[in-house]
């Protein structure tokens, strides 16, 4: 039994090992190499672009996931880790853009799409309330009450 | 006619669907590259971090290319599009007044030197960058990548991939060009 226990302990211990990033590539500290981590899913790996550094298996993530880990070493802030990276590799790096200048339109946008629809929404439900209004809708002519009666008396008939 | 202001309003999610499909049209026509991540570094000083010599060379210290109009090549033996572009660089060799430098990146000193004994070599100062952490500061995520440096150290442009004659007829090449013209009016006067 102790035997059994021994060996799933083992298979977890492994397990949490997996879903971390490399072994040699982590830190001693385990709240520095959670700070990396969480930084490291922030990261985008420009090899494969719509990968974080931290999922990512190319050669230029690893490299970089070493270089957060040294940046973060030697006493940089998160925001510290970050502005190095985007001076070297622009705003892209960054999986989430960060609100400037130029992502206003980008972070914007669903905003004003809202507004619109609910704008257009409005409208359209306002025009359409109109016309079931009883005491504005059109009474039927003489011609179109005669052919009414003359569909419902043939119904009768049959 | 009470309905009119109805039958706009419908009309704008086809509009609006037009439009959007217009430009995403343009933009995927347009034949550029969208994997190429436009360089941070342009505009900006080139990195001061001095690459050690491939061998018993002087390396690259990117302070040496003041007064200079550079080529930074970053390049490996492993790299099959370097080959491509190797021959472009030959060429560029022999212009007047243009320095070029290569960044031999994560590669052996023996398979690097195998490399240029076979294909030529045009380069007038090459640094190893054996574990890839100096090409960071330059914004380097793939082989091969040539950066433009203008005589005063500043980075001028940046071309990624293989270099080719579509890239040197293109705004890459106005760039190196004008930068030649202007390096050469200032050294003869």
């Amino acid at each position: 039994m102790s035997r059994l226990l021994a060996v799933v302990a083992l298979v977890l211990l492994f397990a949490a090992g997996a879903r971390a990033a490399n072994p040699d590539e982590m830190l001693a500290d385990p709240v520095l190499e959670e700070r990396a981590r969480e930084l490291s899913k922030e990261l985008r790996c420009l090899v494969c672009q719509n990968q974080s550094i931290d999922a990512s298996d190319a050669d230029l993530a690893r490299d970089l996931r070493l270089l957060v880990r040294e940046r973060i070493q030697s006493g940089d802030t998160d925001d510290e880790v970050l502005a190095y990276l985007t001076d070297r590799y622009g705003a892209f790096v960054r999986l989430k853009p960060p609100l400037t200048a130029e992502t206003v339109v980008l972070w914007g946008a669903p905003f004003v799409v809202v507004v619109i629809a609910l704008l257009a929404g409005g409208l359209y439900l306002r025009s359409r309330r109109r016309p079931d209004d009883a005491s504005e809708a059109v009474p039927l002519s003489a011609e179109e009450e005669a052919a009414l009666a003359a569909l419902l008396a043939e119904r009768k008939e049959r | 006619m009470r309905f009119r202001a109805t039958h706009i309003l419908l009309a704008v999610p086809l509009v609006a669907f037009l439009g959007l499909a217009a430009i995403f049209a343009l933009r995927v026509t347009d034949g550029a590259d969208r994997s190429v991540v436009p360089s941070a570094l342009i505009g900006k000083s080139a990195p001061g971090s001095v690459f050690p010599g491939l061998g018993v060379g002087a390396g690259f210290d990117p302070a040496a290319l003041a007064g200079r109009v550079s080529l930074v090549n970053v390049f490996a033996s492993w790299c099959a599009p370097c080959r491509v572009e190797h021959p472009l660089l030959m060429d560029l060799g022999e212009e007047e007044g243009l320095t070029i430098v290569g960044i031999n990146y994560k590669d052996k000193r023996a398979s690097a030197e195998r490399f240029l004994a076979e294909l030529g070599n045009p380069y007038d100062a090459i640094g190893v960058d054996p574990d890839g952490r100096n090409a960071i500061e330059w914004g380097v995520y793939g082989v091969p990548e040539t950066f433009i440096v203008g005589p005063d150290g500043t980075i001028r442009g940046k071309h990624v991939g293989p270099l080719s004659r579509e890239a040197l007829d293109g705004s890459f090449g106005d760039t190196l060009r004008g930068l030649l013209e202007a390096n050469k009016g200032a050294a003869a006067s």
